[in-house]
């Protein structure tokens, strides 16, 4: 993985919860451009736990000026959004891994549906930079609760392709009418809660829309969960996992080389073979299909967490 | 660096040689004794000096009648040079990455001045001077990516990536080992791989796209693959398969060290930043059996090779009509000598 030194240039508070980060190099070096929807890794070292989370590009793809990305803080979560908002400061230098799309655009589409709920709508960030670029027809639907909350309001531009609708106003969004009223070759995304993607999924099926014409990304950070034991055959280790620690973490904790790429359970990098599983697996990840889960013969450590008397993995 | 480009040609009067420094830099494939199918992957960093991975993309001798071959080859068929409409972006991406690296690593050769959108490239083996609007294809006289196609040598294939798959939506193909752009122009990894014997049972394709599509910005990787072709013949396509394939009746115990030609693909994988493709450049090097073996240890393990691969490989590659001739030509080289691990000349 290659990873870059940047500066912390510069951190603003949009909401309560979300806060947005500009990160540009030391010396005023251009960074690598990137594709709308790309995410980074951004290495944070917290005592001596090294978290990475994903984030993703909110800032235009084209300028290599720096990297924005907005964090929303998760209270319930394993502490590295906590670190980012409270003890990540203006002119800190921080590791930032190269660009990675997983969520890239089809160019083949006529027009652009993008659905965004709540923190859902940073990879749309850059990507309408980039559609305007190209000169495509897109439109955005940005869904939050409140107003207050929605930090996309700061981010968005003004204009007649964006339609923000915030529910404590009433003005929810009509799924089925909104994707009823596309012209043929429109392609939709959405980018937000698990409930929100399977809501327009049901209802594109119910349209007959083509599958390749969905596309969704849920990120997903890895979760706490209870605290396991997992023996590393090939290293001839058993480790300890944290309440707060993913298994990719605790590996890398313990000095054992792992392939990743997305820390989110999508790209499939980290996929490790189970030699030994006395137990459940609880599979967080979007990789793994129904016939691998119930084979107890895979996982994938970035997301994944287990519970029971053994789980010896091939590594 | 100065090189000396080679007046040659790659058809009709064959007259394309290697000089001494081009075959001892010649990419030989095998680093042992036997060969079979594998994900043989590595990281595109560069390589020892004055090798063909020394620089990202490797520019030698043949370079100015490569690229005059090239220009026939499209003039006769413009199909072997496609790019569906949603790959125009891909295709600025990818004329940028050459520019600027073959600007940096040739700097005696290439020239490129950036200011804002406007661009001024200076292509000086070719005589080309050519100032442009990135972004604007009608400042340019071809599409992005065959305007800097038509001055790179080796095939590419620029792949959109999507659905968890790869697809073969654009591509500069006049150089190629028997397959056919226009033929695969649409296809997915899979359809597009469906001729090869073997490697599916293997499981080498589900890894192999797995690998590729996680390929990142900023850190290309490379292999290579072989076949053999009879004359120093580039455009050894399936659409001019009727000049070519009988060639392969005139080899003879006599000329097969002259005429037969070791064809390597130096393949390398770029992820593109703008548009997320992947560029996927095929570099063709030929060499003649008889300079293959002015290298002792190269003439003794291609001869084994060769020897021991399996029927159906030497089938798919097309050379099985005339292995035995290569073979019994091969084992004058071979004293039985072990030979020593690598690809590099001892």
């Amino acid at each position: 993985m290659t990873a870059l030194t940047l500066r912390v240039a510069a951190k603003e508070p949009l909401t309560p919860l979300v806060t947005r980060f500009r990160f540009e190099h030391p010396e005023g070096a251009r960074l690598p451009l990137f594709s709308g929807g790309a995410h980074v890794v951004v290495e944070m070292t917290d005592g001596n736990q090294l978290r990475r989370n994903a984030y993703s590009l909110i800032s235009d793809p084209n300028d290599g000026s720096g990297y924005e990305i907005a964090v929303r803080r998760e209270d319930a979560g394993r502490g590295g959004s906590r670190f980012m908002h409270g003890r990540v400061a203006a002119g800190d230098l921080i590791r930032v891994g190269a660009p990675v799309n997983l969520f890239s655009l089809d160019l083949r589409a006529r027009k652009h549906l993008m659905i965004a709920g709540g923190i859902g709508v940073t990879p749309f960030l850059a990507q309408i930079r980039q559609l305007d670029r190209l000169g495509q027809p897109y439109e955005l639907r940005y869904a939050a609760r409140s107003r207050a909350e929605a930090a996309g309001l700061r981010l968005l531009p003004r204009s007649p392709r964006v339609h923000v609708h915030i529910s404590d106003e009433g003005g929810r969004m009509d799924l089925g009418g909104l994707l009823a009223g596309q012209p043929l070759g429109t392609h939709v995304y959405t980018c937000g809660p698990e409930g929100l993607i399977a809501a327009v999924e049901e209802t594109a099926a119910r349209l007959r829309w083509p599958r390749a014409a969905l596309h969704s990304e849920a990120f997903l950070a890895p979760p706490p969960g209870r605290p396991f034991t997992v023996r590393l055959a090939r290293s001839g280790i058993t480790i300890e996992v944290g309440p707060h620690e993913s298994l990719l973490e605790a590996i890398e904790a313990a000095g054992v080389d792992a392939p990743w790429l997305c820390r989110g359970g999508a790209c499939g990098q980290c996929e490790t073979a189970v030699l030994s599983c006395r137990g459940e697996i609880e599979h967080h990840d979007h990789w793994l299909d129904a016939g691998d889960r119930a084979s107890r013969t895979k996982i994938m450590p970035c997301v994944s967490r287990f519970a029971g008397e053994e789980l010896i993995l091939d590594r | 660096m100065t090189i000396r480009f080679n007046e040659e040609t790659f058809r009709d009067d064959y007259t394309f040689y290697n000089s001494p420094q081009a075959i001892r830099r010649f990419p030989f494939p095998f680093d042992r004794d036997d060969y079979m199918y594998s994900v043989n992957m590595e990281p595109h960093a560069g390589g020892p000096e004055g090798s063909v991975f020394e620089r990202r993309f490797d520019v030698d001798e043949h370079y100015v009648a490569e690229m005059r071959d090239r220009a026939i080859t499209l003039d006769e068929d413009p199909l072997r040079c496609q790019s569906l409409p949603h790959m125009e972006l891909a295709g600025w991406d990818l004329l940028e990455l050459i520019m600027t690296c073959k600007a940096e690593d040739y700097p005696d050769l290439f020239e490129l001045r950036r200011d804002g959108d406007q661009w001024h490239w200076i292509n000086r083996p070719l005589g080309i001077e050519q100032r442009f609007t990135f972004l604007d294809a009608g400042t340019l006289p071809h599409g992005p990516m065959e305007y800097i196609t038509r001055q790179t040598q080796g095939d590419f294939a620029v792949l959109d990536q999507r659905e968890g798959n790869l697809w073969m939506d654009a591509g500069m193909v006049t150089s190629q080992a028997d397959w056919s752009l226009d033929f695969d122009i649409g296809m997915n990894f899979f359809e597009w791989h469906a001729p090869v014997p073997k490697a599916h049972e293997m499981g080498i394709f589900q890894r192999a796209l797995k690998f590729l599509m996680n390929v990142q910005q900023g850190a290309p990787s490379r292999r290579l693959n072989w076949t053999m072709t009879v004359n120093p013949r580039l455009d050894t396509s399936p659409e001019n398969y009727h000049k070519w394939g009988p060639e392969k009746r005139e080899l003879t115990p006599e000329n097969v060290g002259a005429k037969q030609y070791l064809r390597v693909e130096l393949q390398s994988f770029w992820r593109l930043p703008r548009s997320n493709a992947l560029a996927f450049p095929i570099r063709c090097y030929l060499i003649a059996l008889e300079d293959l073996v002015s290298v002792p240890k190269w003439g003794r393990r291609l001869h084994r090779v060769l020897r021991d691969l399996p029927d159906e490989l030497a089938e798919y590659k097309g050379f099985a009509v005339n292995r035995p001739l290569i073979v019994d030509y091969l084992a004058r080289f071979d004293d039985g000598a072990p030979t020593s691990p690598g690809i590099y000349p001892d």
